[in-house]
């Protein structure tokens, strides 16, 4: 397979061709920052937290849906791209009802890290307040929708790994909501083969296990990579 | 029309209270409020929440009894799944609250009350705190704070929030007691022992000196409501609901808390914010009663363990069937501090504490249930309806300064008849009905201040509704 040269953050880098510029940073050892990113699934670029600048461009572009080119000069850590992502998880916050402290993934959660680790303080936006529900209907699982952050990891990994294209996505912008079948009771659902691979997706504490209490949801996020990685390459490997 | 005396905090602090004195027409005290401002919109925030969440939520709506309301709230829980939970986990959980009585109990007596007492009631308030005690008897101030601090141990050991969110859980807790956690537990019973062993001496002399205020600081009849194990034994966390009178005779018991809305009733005063629960067969306002230490040892037969049911003998020598003085909270307070450090060091020896064998599982199987636990200051209720799939649809609370309310009330009064003449607002009526209310130790931010009093502002109002006088203080 071609290879191509770029440099990223002003270090050169080889990567194959049609890798993502996410790919070949991760590889480089370069931590790019997602949400919506889930190794094992498709990217989708709905997040848009792992936006970088590249030269000759002026648009952000999202590292895991952009292919790596010849010459490329890419910027991960400029302060225009850090206010951004803080914005954006800014504006996830004030979108829905994130209560950290009585959240079942407080401490394991990977909104709460990202506005951790991207050194966001306070909200500068009103938040939103909505009105949202918590489906318990399920025998195992919940899901809680003012956790959500439309990430679509867990209907990715419902259709794409699991293949029982239980989990979707209805409405539109904000107001957009994780369904399951017609939009009906996940309890009630048909095609959900209750394998919890969509809990596994999930970075915050909108999908669970039942019974989960406080800080209790640990997101076993390498489970999937690993039948991933079975599947496709034949190789039983712990992720580690 | 009759006058009233409105004493209100300056400082809105969460949890503040307002105490309102009714003369009447010959300017004497007819009757007193003190008015809690609940916490509001807890209840509606919880609603559409899973039952699972709630110890989370619950054990954040109070700063200052968080484990109380982590219990109930867990108990509740567990009611909701219909579950036995594993005894290890019961062990745990009583263990955690023994923690929480005594951190509890040691910050009442010693930073909040022992002032009052020890350094008289009319020393300057800037003198009568926690800091003053530490100039007058440093020794003493200082065995407090670190029988407080025993408390706070226990509860880091097993439940800590940052290490542990909500450890009481429904269907039982997150985590056994370490050996470390145990090794550590055990070094403070030796120093322990030795602070109550102080504290009951001053406090002999405290009821030597103090006969007046045992007279008047809510020295009247009343019922009195508990937990209490089947053979009459002091319970905290588990048994049934109990009442007595004032002669101490039993006139209902084996109460299943789920039924409570059978058996208490709650009356609105005036404008007063509070729901003021009584009981209900009796009515109002005869079926007053009181929860919290004092109750507790009207209520038990023995506190089952040697060295508490020793004072809870001479204990009981104070009353005739029941100790019917609010002054003796504090004394009742000491009991239950001894009485905890004793079960304390029993659970040290239970090789149960470390079993791995913690939590029961289940689903829904009631649609409604009632988790009840003995916080320090009182009988605490978490009454939750659930769906079927397990979340709230209503939650309804009763916590232990609500069921006081009414006793409180009458305590200000009879404080307030000793010490108010005509239109004058007397500091020492200030100093003394801020003292009555402590003696309940109610659950109020501005109450538990350890530094100073509370801030209060008193009006005298003419029965026309003018402002005759006032006094700002704090
Ligand atoms: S999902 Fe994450 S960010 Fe949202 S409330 Fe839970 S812990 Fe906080
Ligand atoms: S439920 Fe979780 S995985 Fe699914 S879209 Fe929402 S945040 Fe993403
Ligand atoms: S991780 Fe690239 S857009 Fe979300």
């Amino acid at each position: 397979m071609a290879v191509k040269t770029l440099t990223i953050d002003g270090r050169p880098i080889t990567a194959e061709e049609g890798a993502t510029v996410l790919q070949a940073a991760t590889e480089a050892g370069i931590k790019i920052p997602t949400l919506c990113h889930l190794e094992g699934v498709y990217d989708v670029g709905a997040c848009r937290l792992c936006i970088v600048e590249i030269t000759g461009t002026t648009k952000l572009l999202p590292a895991c849906t952009t292919k790596v080119s010849e010459g490329m000069e890419v910027q991960t850590q400029t302060e225009r791209l850090r206010n951004y992502r803080r914005m954006i998880l800014e504006l996830l916050f004030a979108e829905r009802n994130h209560v950290c402290a009585v959240c079942v993934s407080n401490g394991h959660c990977e909104l709460q890290t990202l506005a951790y680790s991207q050194g966001m303080e306070h909200i500068r936006y009103d938040y939103t307040f909505p009105k949202w529900n918590v489906d318990t209907t399920h025998r195992l699982f919940g899901m809680d929708h003012n956790r959500c952050v439309l990430c679509t990891r867990c209907v990715r990994a419902c259709w794409h790994i699991e293949g029982a294209g239980t989990k979707n996505i209805a409405g539109r912008g904000a107001t957009s909501k994780i369904i399951t079948d017609l939009n009906q009771p996940w309890g009630d659902s048909d095609s959900c083969t209750e394998c919890g691979k969509c809990v596994m997706a999930c970075p915050t504490g909108a999908l669970f296990q039942k019974g989960s209490t406080v800080g209790e949801m640990v997101h076993d996020r390498d489970k999937l990579e690993f039948i991933v990685t079975a599947r496709e390459k034949k190789q039983w490997v712990a992720a580690d | 029309m009759s006058k009233r005396i409105i004493i209100d905090p300056v400082t809105r602090i969460e949890g503040h209270a307002k105490i309102s004195i009714f003369l009447d027409d010959a300017g004497n005290v007819s009757d007193a409020e003190f008015h809690v401002v609940e916490f509001r919109g807890f209840e509606k925030f919880c609603e559409g929440r899973p039952y699972t969440e709630m110890p989370g939520i619950t054990q954040r709506i109070c700063g200052i009894c968080p484990v109380s309301h982590t219990l109930a709230s867990a108990k509740a829980g567990d009611a909701l799944m219909a579950v036995n939970i594993p005894p290890a986990a019961d062990k745990l959980r009583r263990l955690l609250n023994l923690g929480q009585i005594i951190q509890s109990h040691a910050l009442s007596f010693f930073h909040l009350s022992a002032p009052d007492f020890l350094l008289g009631w009319d020393t300057a308030p800037a003198q009568r705190n926690v800091f003053g005690l530490i100039a007058a008897n440093k020794e003493l101030a200082r065995a407090g704070i670190r029988l407080r601090q025993f408390g706070q141990e226990i509860i880091q050991v097993l439940g800590d929030k940052k290490i542990h969110p909500a450890w009481a859980v429904p269907g039982g807790v997150r985590s056994a007691l370490s050996d470390e956690g145990r090794a550590k537990i055990r070094a403070w019973l030796p120093e322990a022992f030795a602070t109550t062993k102080v504290a009951f001496e001053l406090w002999k002399k405290t009821m030597e000196t103090h006969q007046r205020e045992i007279q008047i600081f809510g020295n009247f009849p009343s019922l009195f409501m508990g937990l209490v194990a089947a053979d009459g034994t002091w319970e905290h966390h588990g048994g049934k609901l109990r009442f007595t009178d004032s002669s101490g005779s039993i006139i209902a018991d084996r109460l299943d808390a789920l039924n409570y809305l059978d058996f208490i009733g709650e009356s609105v005063q005036g404008n007063s914010y509070l729901k003021s629960p009584y009981y209900k067969p009796l009515g109002f306002p005869a079926g007053i009663y009181r929860v919290g230490p004092l109750a507790r040892l009207n209520i038990c037969q023995q506190m089952g363990v040697p060295q508490a049911d020793a004072e809870l003998k001479k204990f009981k020598k104070l009353g005739h069937g029941a100790v019917t003085s609010s002054f003796l909270y504090h004394y009742a307070r000491l009991i239950e501090i001894l009485a905890c450090i004793e079960y304390v060091e029993r659970y040290m020896d239970d090789p149960e504490l470390s079993s791995d064998y913690l939590r029961a599982d289940a689903g829904i199987n009631n649609l409604r249930a009632v988790g009840v636990s003995e916080a320090p200051r009182g009988t605490l209720f978490h009454d939750y309806t659930v769906d079927r799939n397990g979340l709230l649809q209503k939650v309804n609370l009763i916590v232990a300064t609500g069921q006081n309310n009414l006793a409180m009330n009458q305590t200000v009064a009879q404080i307030a008849r000793h010490y108010v003449r005509g239109n004058e607002i007397p500091e020492p009526m200030l100093n003394r009905v801020e003292h009555g209310i402590r003696c309940y130790d109610p659950c109020l931010s501005c109450s538990t201040h350890a530094v100073g009093q509370m801030p209060l502002r008193v009006q005298l109002i003419a029965p026309d509704g003018s402002v005759l006088n006032e006094a700002m203080r704090g």
